[in-house]
């Protein structure tokens, strides 16, 4: 419960803020969100699993957003930036999609 | 996040969600509630900004890339443009140049034509009919005649059926007279376009052309406000005498 007040939360600080990406950012933060998601669903699904471990979940969570934006910077420096970002985005969309999945498998049996 | 495939009973599964969601302040909640909520700002934040931004989100490879495009392509307009422009004034040059020549030409044309005799001239004159029934009026007379509507600013000159020019000639032949070689009979009709007024009065005078008149011929001037000179001279192309300047503005 707590969880998705903070999700709400969030939302609202950032709609009621209405900050601007700083330009260094810019490029990271759209992959960032898309790593934080993956680790947001996996860590659901490890709670379905009844595994879920609030450590891991953390560390997963920071850990899938550090590497993600390490890669894009790495890509960016390499020259491969755009490529690099829409490789990390096919992995974690798959992960996304493989993550719901078992959750809903979980849920509905489906 | 292990890839656990064992799937467990539904039952169980809504069980821990429910577990999971439940209110209660431990550790595990706190944390996850603070990263989610990370993760809804940088959301909403990102949504926000790709919304507003077009090429301010771009990296810089791709705003070169971009700028290399807008480049070529203003250059490629560039030179279309350049090229439609010198098109176009070519075009409007030529057009001008070549209409404004033959509006040019043909005002010299006509203003040679009436000249030398060979168009048809019109406009405002007078019309002399000399009356011979004896065939007194000789070449002088004719020739005097006219002589004094050329003084007094005839433009065109039709002498029966004989275009006057400037080398007319008048000879003497039983019956008549042989103008540029077309013998002409009594009663003679001239017609001459010009100020009728000032060709008139010059006529008239006392002491002038139809009072130097044999007296058995009588003259009778009248003004038109529109006449025709029709008759054509045909002129020869000048053996042996050449332009001295083509350019020269003469006319």
């Amino acid at each position: 419960m707590i969880p998705a007040l903070g999700l709400i939360a969030g939302v609202v600080l950032g709609l009621v803020l209405q900050p601007s990406v700083p330009i260094w950012a810019q490029p990271y933060l759209p992959i960032a969100v898309v790593a934080a998601l993956d680790a947001v669903f996996g860590g659901l699904r490890a709670l379905l699993d009844g595994i879920f471990d609030d450590k891991v979940f953390v560390v997963s969570f920071l850990s899938n957003v550090i590497i993600a934006a390490l890669i894009v910077y790495l890509g960016d420096q390499l020259g491969v930036g755009s490529q690099l970002s829409t490789g990390v985005v096919v992995v974690l969309g798959i992960r996304i999609f493989s993550n719901v999945a078992a959750i809903r498998r979980h849920l509905f049996h489906a | 996040m292990s890839d656990t495939p064992a799937l467990e009973p539904g039952p169980g599964a809504w069980r821990r969600l429910a577990a999971g969601i439940r209110p209660g302040v431990t550790r595990a909640q706190i944390l996850g509630a603070l990263l989610v909520a990370a993760l809804g700002f940088a959301l909403v934040t990102q949504l926000r900004q790709n919304n507003e931004e077009g090429l301010s989100s771009l990296r810089q490879s791709d705003l070169v890339r971009i700028l290399d495009d807008v480049g070529e392509r203003r250059d490629r307009l560039a030179s279309e443009q350049s090229d439609l422009q010198s098109q176009l004034r070519e075009l409007t040059t030529g057009a001008n140049g070549s209409q404004a020549a033959i509006a040019a030409a043909r005002d010299r044309l006509g203003v040679l034509g009436v000249l030398a005799g060979t168009m048809a001239a019109q406009g405002p004159g007078i019309e002399v009919y000399i009356a011979d029934p004896a065939t007194a009026v000789r070449a002088p007379a004719l020739l005097d005649l006219v002589q004094e509507l050329r003084d007094a600013g005839a433009e065109a000159i039709q002498l029966g059926q004989v275009r006057v020019v400037a080398s007319t000639a008048f000879t003497d032949v039983a019956g008549g007279v042989e103008v540029d070689g077309t013998r002409l009979t009594p009663p003679y009709t001239v017609l001459a376009i010009g100020d009728s007024q000032t060709m008139a009065t010059a006529l008239e005078i006392p002491g002038g052309v139809i009072a130097s008149l044999p007296q058995t011929a009588r003259a009778t001037v009248a003004a038109r406000a529109t006449l025709t000179v029709s008759a054509l001279h045909a002129v020869k192309a000048p053996q042996y005498a050449r332009p001295a300047s083509p350019a020269s503005p003469s006319g």
